[in-house]
C-alpha cells in the first residue's frame, strides 16, 4: 500500500449545491410542461404557458448557477490539494461509468435509426394494396414515411425533401472533430512535458475547432429547415436526423463550455504533469464526442 | 409449520385445478380451435413440470427447516469442498437436466405451436380484417359471397348496469349489438390493424391474440371447430374505455353463415343508398347513432367530460356554420370534426355511413339543448358530397 | 490485524442539525437513511393507491372511481413501487451496508451521493402532483397509460404523461448517480487484501445491478425523450404516418424494462445468502457458482427483451429467439435455488424474523420465478398476455422477491443500524400475516387470469366475481399487516433492548465488527483483510 498520507481518503463536508440543482430540475421540468400544456391539453390550459415560462427559466437559472457553485468548490478543492491519488481514481472511474452511461443514451437514438430504416419503412411498404391506406409507399431510404392520419393530425411529407449529403458541411464537420480531437492530445503532450505554450495553444485551438464546428452545425440546421424541407417533423428521416445530430449538437456544446473553462483554468496554471484530472475527464468526453459524431457521419449522413 | 402446509394444500389444489380434466374455469377456457387446443396441451404440460420441480424443491426444503434447526440440537455440518471431478458430475448433471426441461420437453411442444400459430395463410379459406377503435371493433369481411361486408361491433351493456342501477345481464361487459359471424370449420386468416391507439384482438377459447397496430397489419387466424358463440375482450390498454370493449364471434354452420351474408349485403346495399330525409327522421335515427357512439364521451345529455370530453351542449362547433360560400364544408366545422377527428376525437368517415353521419349532425345541432340556425340540418346527399 | 488510516473528513465538529442536516449530508448512513425513509413512505403511498384499484374491484359494476382515474391509479401505483419504493430501498442498503462490508471510510463520491438521493423527492412529486393540479380543474390527472407508457396511447395523454416523462427522467439521472457511486466505490475503495473474489454477495449483487442501470436506463430516457418530442415538436418516432413504429417504443422501453426486473432482485439476490448463512451457521455455499450466475443472469438480462410483447407480431425466428433465450435464465436461477438450499442444508438454523423472510421469500419467489418460466412459453403466452396471470406472477416477483426480500434485510440490518433490538413478536406476527394474505391476494389471480380477465379493466365480466372479492380482502389485511412493520421499525428507531455488535449469533462480515449503531464515521482505520 500506498505511504500513509496518501492514504487518506478525503470526505467532503456537506453540501447544500446538489439539493438546490435538485429543486431547480424540479422547476424547470413542471415550467416546460407548463409551458407545452396546451399542445394536448386544449386551449383551456393556454393561461399556464406564461408562468410555465417563468418557472422553467428560473430553474435553469438555478441549475447553470448550482453546477457553477458545486464545480467551483470542486476546483478548490482540488487546488489547496485534497485529492490525491485514491480520489483521483474515483473520479478517473466515475468519469469512465458516466461516458459509458451516454453511450447507451446515443445507442437509443442509434437503435431507432436502425429499427425503422430496416424494420418499419419496409414493412408499411409491403402490404398488399387493397388492405393498407399506404398504397404508392416505397420502401426507400432516406424516408419521410407514407402520410396519413393518426390520432386526428394529419400529416403529408413535403415534396420538396432532400435529405442531407455528407460531402458539404458535414465533411467539414467531421475534418473540424477529427483535428480537434489530435489538438487537444497535443495540449496533453504539452501538460506533460510541462509546455505551457503547446498545452494552450493546444486548447485555444480545440476550443476553436469546437466553435466553428457549432457554427457548422447552426448553418447546416438553417439550410436544411429553409432550402431543404428538411425539418424535425420530415418523418422518419427528419426525427432521426435531428434528434441525433442534435443530441450530438448539445454534447458538442457542453464540451466546448468545459474546454474553454479548463483553458482558462490551464491559462492560470491550474494543472500540474502528474495531476490534472479535471484536463483528463474533459478531454475523454471530447473524444466520445468525436467518435459519436464518426456513427453519424457514417450511418446519418453516408450510408 | 402451520402455515407451509398450508401454503401446500393451497398449492396442491392449484395443481389440481390446472390439470386438463379439471373445471375450465380454473383454467384455460374450453378450447374450440386447433390452436387453442395446442396451447392448453403445452400450458398444462408446462404446469405440471413446474408445479413438479416446485414441490421437489419445497420438500427438500422443508425436510431440512424440521430436522437441521438448532432447537433440536442440531449442529451444522460444514460442506466438504468436492474433488473437481465430483464438481463436475454435480454441475453437469443438474445442468443437462434442465437443458432437457428447457429446451426439450417444453421446447420443442412450445416450437411446434408457434410455428402453427404463426402460419395464417396456409389452407386459409377466408380473410377477414378487423380494426380496433377506441373502443369498438370493426369488422370487414375481404373476399368470397361476403366480401364487401363490414359492420362495427358495440357493446351494449346500459350505462345503469355498469353503475349498479339495474340488474347485470348474464353476458354483462361481454355482449355487442353485432357479433362477429364466421362459419365453422374454415380456416380465416385475420388480419388486424387499428384506427388510433393499440388494441388486442382477444378470445380465450381461440386460443389467438394479436396487438392491432394503427398503420401497421398484422396477422392471426382461426378456425373455430364447433358451433357455439365466444366471448373476449380488448387486452390492450387503449383509454378509459378500455374495458368496454368486447369481443364476441358467432361460430355457425357453413349454411346459416351463407344466409347470414345474404341478409347482410341485403341489408347494408339498403342503408348505403342516400336520399333526402325530414329533420325529424333525422334526429330520430342520429339519437340511436349518437347513444351508441358518441356517449361513452360527450355523455347521453351532451355534457361532456370537461376537460377531457367537450360538451357538445351550446358548443361553438354544433351550433356554428357547416358550410361555406361555395357550398364546400369548412375546416374545424361540425362535419369536419366528425369525418376527420382531431386529437382524441376519433374521426368517424370508415365507421359510419352516409346517413349515419348526417343524422348524428342532425340530431346534436337539434336536440342536446342545441337549435342551430345556421346549417340546422345536413342531409346525408351533403355527407355524400363531402366525401368526396 | 493491521490497520491502516483512511479518512480525512473536513470539519469533524460542527455536524448542521435539523433539516440542514439531511438537505447537505454527504455522510454515507444518513443518505441510507434518507433512502430507506423515503422508501417506506411511497411504498405506503404506492400500496394506498392500489387499495383503492382493489376496493373498486371488489365487485362488479363501478362503484367508487371512473375508468380515467382506475387507470391512472395503476400506473402511478406500479412507477411509484418500482422506481421509488424497492429501487430506492436497494439503494439505502448499498449506502449503509456497502461501505462498512468493504471496510471503506465512506462512498467514493459523497456529493454526488447525496445528490443521487435529492432527485428522488422531485420525482415523487412530479409523479403526483397531477393528481392534485387535477383537483384544481388543470389538467386531466397524472398519466392513463400504465406504467409502459405505450404509444399512441401517451401520445394522446394530457399533461400527467409530460409528468410521468420528467419524472422517469429526474429517477433516471439518480439511478446514474448512484451506480457511478457505487461501482467507483467497490472497485476504488475495497480494504486492503479485499480482493473482487473476497468481496460480500451483497457487494456483487449490487455491482451488477449498477452495470444493468448504465447500460439501460439511458436506453430508456432515450425512448421516452423520443415520446415527448413526438408529442410536442411534431416528431414521428412512434406514427406509421411519418415511417416510425409504436412497437419501436415497446422495444425501447422492454430493452430497460426487462433487465429493470434483475435490477430490482439482483441486490436482493445478494443478501439473502448472507441472512441464510447467518441463521444456518455456516458459509454460504458455492460462493464462486453464484458469483458467475449473478453475471449470467446480467448479460441474459439484456438480450430476452421482447418476451414482454410476443402478441405484437414478430417474425417466427424471432419468437423462437426470445423465447428460448429468456427460458435460458431459469438455468443461472436454478443454480443460485441450489446454492441457497444448500446453505440450509444441514446447518443449524433458527428461525428469527429476517430468517422466517427468506424462507419465505425462496418459496414465493420461487413460485414467480417458475411462473415466468411459463410465460417464456409464445404460443400459451398469447392467453397469459395482459391477463391477470401476468399480474399474478409479477407481484409473486416484485411484491414477494422484491419487497419482501427487502423486508428480511430491514431486519436483519435494523439492530445495526440502530442500535436496538426490533421486537421480535411483532416481527414474527408481520411475517405470517404478510405471507398468508399475500397468497390469498394473488392465487386467485392466477386463475381468474387463466379464465380469461384481461388486465388493466376497471370492470369485469360476472364469472370472475368471487376470486377478485377474496383478493380484495386479502389485499386489505395485506396493507394493514405492514401497519405492524411501521410500526416496528419506528419504536426500533426510538429505542428498545440494547443490539449488540454481533447482534446475532452466526453473523459475518466486517459490519458486524462495528458497534451497533456505528460511529457517524465508521472505519477511520482501515482494516485489512486476509
Ligand atoms: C423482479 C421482477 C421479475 C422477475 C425476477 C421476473 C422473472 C422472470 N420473468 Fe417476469 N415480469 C415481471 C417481473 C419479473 N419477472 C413484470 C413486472 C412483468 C410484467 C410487466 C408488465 O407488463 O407490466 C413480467 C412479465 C413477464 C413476461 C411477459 C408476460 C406477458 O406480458 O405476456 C414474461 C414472459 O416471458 C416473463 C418471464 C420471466 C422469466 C422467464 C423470469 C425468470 O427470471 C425467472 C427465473 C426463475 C426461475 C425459473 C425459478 C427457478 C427456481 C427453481 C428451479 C427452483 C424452484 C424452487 C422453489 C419453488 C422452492 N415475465
Ligand atoms: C414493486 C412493485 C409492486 C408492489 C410492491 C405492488 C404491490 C401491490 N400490488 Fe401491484 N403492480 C405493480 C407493482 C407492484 N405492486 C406493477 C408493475 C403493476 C402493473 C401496472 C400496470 O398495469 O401498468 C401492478 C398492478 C397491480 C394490479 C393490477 C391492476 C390492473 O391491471 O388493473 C393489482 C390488482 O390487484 C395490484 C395489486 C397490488 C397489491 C394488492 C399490492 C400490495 O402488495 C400492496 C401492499 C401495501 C399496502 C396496501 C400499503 C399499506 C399501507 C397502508 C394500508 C396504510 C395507508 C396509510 C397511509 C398512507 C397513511 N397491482
Ligand atoms: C373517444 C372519445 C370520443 C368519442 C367516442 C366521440 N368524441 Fe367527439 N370529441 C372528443 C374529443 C376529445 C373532442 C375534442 C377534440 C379537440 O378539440 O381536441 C371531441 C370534439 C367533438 C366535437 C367538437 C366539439 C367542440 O366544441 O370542440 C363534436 C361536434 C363531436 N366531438 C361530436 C362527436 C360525435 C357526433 C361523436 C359520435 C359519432 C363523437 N363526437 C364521439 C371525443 C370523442
Ligand atoms: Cu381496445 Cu383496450
Ligand atoms: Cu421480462
Amino acid at each position: 500500500m500506498a505511504t500513509h498520507s496518501e492514504n487518506q481518503y478525503f470526505v467532503p463536508h456537506g453540501s447544500i449545491y446538489p439539493s438546490i440543482l435538485s429543486a431547480g430540475l424540479l422547476s424547470m421540468a413542471s415550467g416546460f410542461i407548463f409551458s407545452v400544456a396546451t399542445d394536448r391539453g386544449g386551449k383551456s390550459l393556454a393561461y399556464l404557458e406564461g408562468p410555465g415560462h417563468w418557472m422553467m427559466y428560473f430553474g435553469l437559472a438555478v441549475v447553470v448557477f448550482m453546477m457553477f457553485k458545486w464545480l467551483g468548490t470542486v476546483i478548490t478543492e482540488s487546488m489547496t490539494g485534497k485529492y490525491k491519488s485514491w480520489e483521483d481514481k474515483s473520479f478517473r472511474w466515475g468519469m469512465v461509468v458516466f461516458i459509458a452511461s451516454e453511450v447507451a443514451f446515443f445507442s437509443a437514438f442509434f437503435g431507432a435509426l436502425f429499427y425503422m430504416r430496416v424494420l418499419s419503412v419496409p414493412d408499411l411498404a409491403s402490404y398488399a394494396p387493397d388492405i393498407t391506406p399506404y398504397k404508392d409507399f416505397l420502401a426507400v431510404w432516406p424516408s419521410q414515411g407514407p402520410g396519413g392520419h393518426v390520432l386526428g393530425a394529419e400529416y403529408t411529407p413535403n415534396p420538396a425533401f432532400k435529405p442531407m449529403h455528407w460531402s458539404g458541411l458535414p465533411l467539414i464537420n467531421t475534418i473540424l472533430l477529427l483535428t480537434s480531437g489530435a489538438t487537444i492530445t497535443w495540449a496533453h503532450w504539452g501538460l506533460i512535458k510541462n509546455n505551457r505554450t503547446q498545452l494552450i495553444i493546444g486548447m485555444f485551438l480545440t476550443v476553436a475547432l469546437g466553435i466553428a464546428f457549432l457554427i457548422c452545425q447552426g448553418m447546416e440546421y438553417h439550410h436544411a429547415y429553409t432550402e431543404m424541407g428538411l425539418t424535425l417533423g420530415s418523418g422518419a428521416y427528419g426525427a432521426t436526423f435531428f434528434m441525433l445530430t442534435g443530441f450530438h449538437g448539445f454534447h458538442v456544446t457542453i464540451g466546448t463550455i468545459m474546454l474553454i473553462v479548463i483553458l482558462l483554468r490551464c491559462m492560470k496554471g491550474h494543472f500540474t504533469p502528474e495531476h490534472h484530472f479535471g484536463f483528463e475527464g474533459v478531454a475523454w468526453y471530447w473524444h466520445f464526442v468525436d467518435v459519436v459524431w464518426l456513427g453519424l457521419f457514417i450511418f446519418v449522413y453516408m450510408l | 409449520m402451520q402455515v407451509f402446509k398450508k401454503i401446500g394444500v393451497g398449492l396442491a389444489a392449484l395443481l389440481a385445478s390446472l390439470n386438463v380434466y379439471a373445471d375450465y374455469s380454473w383454467n384455460f377456457p374450453e378450447p374450440v380451435t386447433p390452436m387453442a387446443l395446442d396451447t392448453l396441451h403445452v400450458h398444462n404440460k408446462f404446469m405440471i413440470i413446474t408445479a413438479i420441480i416446485f414441490f421437489a424443491v419445497l420438500a427438500i426444503m422443508i425436510y431440512s427447516i424440521f430436522a437441521h434447526r438448532k432447537s433440536k440440537g442440531y449442529k451444522a455440518v460444514a460442506d466438504k469442498a468436492p474433488s473437481t471431478a465430483v464438481e463436475i458430475f454435480w454441475t453437469l448433471i443438474p445442468f443437462a437436466i434442465l437443458l432437457l426441461i428447457d429446451f426439450v420437453i417444453m421446447g420443442i411442444p412450445a416450437y411446434h405451436s408457434v410455428v402453427m400459430m404463426e402460419d395464417t395463410r396456409d389452407q386459409s379459406n377466408m380473410v377477414i380484417k378487423i380494426t380496433g377503435s377506441q373502443w369498438r371493433w370493426q369488422y370487414e369481411y375481404l373476399d368470397g359471397d361476403a366480401k364487401g361486408i363490414k359492420f362495427v361491433s358495440n357493446l351494449v351493456t346500459t350505462d345503469d348496469q355498469l353503475h349498479n342501477k339495474a340488474e347485470k345481464g348474464e353476458h354483462y361487459l361481454l355482449e355487442v349489438d353485432n357479433p362477429l359471424v364466421l362459419p365453422v370449420g374454415e380456416k380465416v386468416r385475420i388480419l388486424m390493424t387499428a384506427s388510433d391507439v393499440l388494441h388486442n384482438w382477444w378470445v380465450p377459447q381461440f386460443g389467438s391474440s394479436r396487438v392491432a397496430v394503427p398503420g401497421f397489419i398484422r396477422e392471426t387466424w382461426v378456425q373455430v371447430e364447433k358451433a357455439g358463440t365466444y366471448r373476449g375482450q380488448c387486452k390492450e390498454l387503449c383509454g378509459k374505455g378500455h374495458g368496454y370493449m368486447p369481443v364476441v364471434v358467432n361460430a355457425v354452420p357453413m349454411e346459416e353463415y351463407k344466409v347470414w351474408v345474404a341478409k347482410k349485403q341485403e341489408e347494408q346495399k339498403a342503408a348505403s343508398e342516400v336520399k333526402e330525409m325530414t329533420k325529424e327522421d333525422l334526429v330520430a335515427q342520429g339519437k340511436t347513432v349518437y347513444e351508441k357512439n358518441c356517449a361513452v364521451c360527450h355523455q347521453v345529455t351532451g355534457a361532456g367530460l370537461p376537460p377531457a370530453f367537450p360538451a357538445l351542449t351550446g358548443s361553438k362547433i354544433a351550433t356554428g356554420p357547416i358550410f361555406g360560400a361555395d357550398g364546400k364544408y369548412l375546416k374545424d366545422s361540425h362535419l369536419d370534426r366528425l369525418l376527420n377527428g382531431k386529437g382524441v376525437m376519433p374521426a368517424w368517415k370508415a365507421t359510419l355511413n352516409d346517413t349515419e353521419i348526417a343524422a348524428v349532425i342532425t340530431y346534436e345541432r337539434q336536440a342536446l339543448g342545441n337549435a342551430a340556425t345556421v346549417d340546422p340540418i345536413v342531409q346525408p346527399t351533403q355527407v355524400k358530397a363531402a366525401r368526396e | 490485524m493491521s490497520t491502516t488510516t483512511v479518512a480525512h473528513h473536513e470539519e469533524h465538529s460542527d455536524h448542521p442539525t435539523g433539516i440542514m442536516r439531511w438537505l447537505t449530508t454527504t455522510n454515507h448512513k444518513d443518505i441510507g437513511t434518507m433512502y430507506l425513509t423515503f422508501s417506506l413512505i411511497m411504498f405506503l403511498v404506492g400500496g394506498s393507491m392500489i387499495l383503492g384499484i382493489r376496493a373498486e374491484l371488489f365487485k362488479p359494476g363501478l362503484q367508487l372511481m371512473n375508468p380515467d382515474f382506475f387507470n391512472q391509479l395503476i400506473g402511478v401505483h406500479a412507477l411509484i413501487m418500482i422506481f421509488a419504493a424497492l429501487m430506492p430501498a436497494a439503494t439505502g442498503f448499498a449506502n449503509w451496508m456497502i461501505p462498512l462490508q468493504i471496510g471503506a471510510p465512506d462512498m467514493a463520491l459523497p456529493r454526488l451521493n447525496n445528490w443521487g438521493f435529492w432527485l428522488l423527492p422531485p420525482s415523487a412529486i412530479l409523479l403526483t402532483l397531477p393528481f392534485t393540479l387535477a383537483l384544481f380543474g388543470i389538467g386531466d390527472g397524472a398519466l392513463a397509460t400504465g406504467w409502459t407508457f405505450y404509444p399512441p396511447l401517451s401520445v394522446q395523454g394530457g399533461i400527467g404523461v409530460d409528468f410521468a416523462i420528467f419524472a422517469v427522467h429526474l429517477l433516471g439521472i439518480s439511478s446514474v448517480m448512484g451506480s457511478i457511486n457505487i461501482i467507483v466505490t467497490l472497485f476504488n475503495m475495497r480494504a486492503p487484501g479485499m480482493t473482487l473474489m473476497k468481496m460480500p454477495m451483497f457487494a456483487w449483487g449490487w455491482l451488477i445491478t449498477a452495470f444493468l442501470l448504465v447500460a439501460t436506463i439511458p436506453v430508456l430516457a432515450g425512448a421516452v425523450t423520443m415520446l415527448l418530442t413526438d408529442r410536442h415538436f411534431g416528431t414521428h418516432f412512434f406514427d406509421a404516418a411519418g415511417g416510425g413504429d409504436p412497437i419501436m417504443f415497446q422495444h425501447l422501453f422492454w430493452f430497460f424494462g426487462h433487465p429493470e426486473v434483475y435490477i430490482l432482485l439482483l441486490p436482493v439476490w445478494g443478501f439473502i445468502p448472507q441472512i441464510l448463512q447467518t441463521f444456518s451457521r455456516k458459509p454460504m455455499y458455492g460462493y464462486k457458482a453464484q458469483v458467475y450466475s449473478l453475471w449470467a443472469i446480467g448479460a441474459l438480462a439484456v438480450v430476452v427483451w421482447a418476451h414482454h410483447f410476443f402478441t405484437a407480431g414478430m417474425p417466427v425466428p424471432a419468437l423462437l429467439y426470445f423465447m428460448y433465450s429468456t427460458m435460458a435464465i431459469s438455468l443461472p436461477l436454478a443454480v443460485l435455488f441450489f446454492c441457497w438450499i444448500k446453505t440450509m442444508w444441514k446447518g443449524s438454523m433458527t428461525f428469527e424474523t429476517p430468517m422466517l423472510f427468506a424462507v419465505g421469500w425462496i418459496i414465493l419467489f420461487g413460485i414467480g420465478g417458475l411462473t415466468g418460466l411459463v410465460l417464456a412459453d409464445v404460443a400459451a403466452d398469447a392467453q397469459y398476455h395482459n391477463s391477470y396471470f401476468v399480474v399474478a406472477h409479477f407481484h409473486y416477483t416484485l411484491f414477494a422477491g422484491g419487497i419482501m426480500g427487502i423486508m428480511a434485510g430491514v431486519y436483519y440490518w435494523l439492530p445495526k443500524m440502530t442500535g436496538h433490538m426490533y421486537n421480535e413478536k411483532l416481527g414474527k406476527l408481520h411475517f405470517w400475516l404478510t405471507a398468508i394474505s399475500f397468497n390469498v391476494t394473488f392465487i386467485p389471480q392466477f386463475f381468474v387470469g387463466l379464465a380469461g380477465m384481461p388486465r388493466r379493466i376497471p370492470d369485469y365480466a360476472l364469472q370472475f366475481a368471487e376470486f377478485n372479492m377474496i383478493s380484495t380482502i386479502g389485499a386489505f389485511i395485506l396493507g394493514l399487516s405492514q401497519l405492524l412493520f411501521v410500526y416496528n421499525i419506528i419504536s426500533c428507531a426510538r429505542g428498545g433492548q440494547k443490539a449488540t455488535d454481533k447482534v446475532w449469533e452466526g453473523a459475518e462480515g466486517l459490519e458486524w465488527t462495528l458497534p451497533s449503531p456505528p460511529p457517524y464515521h465508521s472505519f477511520n482505520e482501515q482494516p485489512v483483510i486476509k
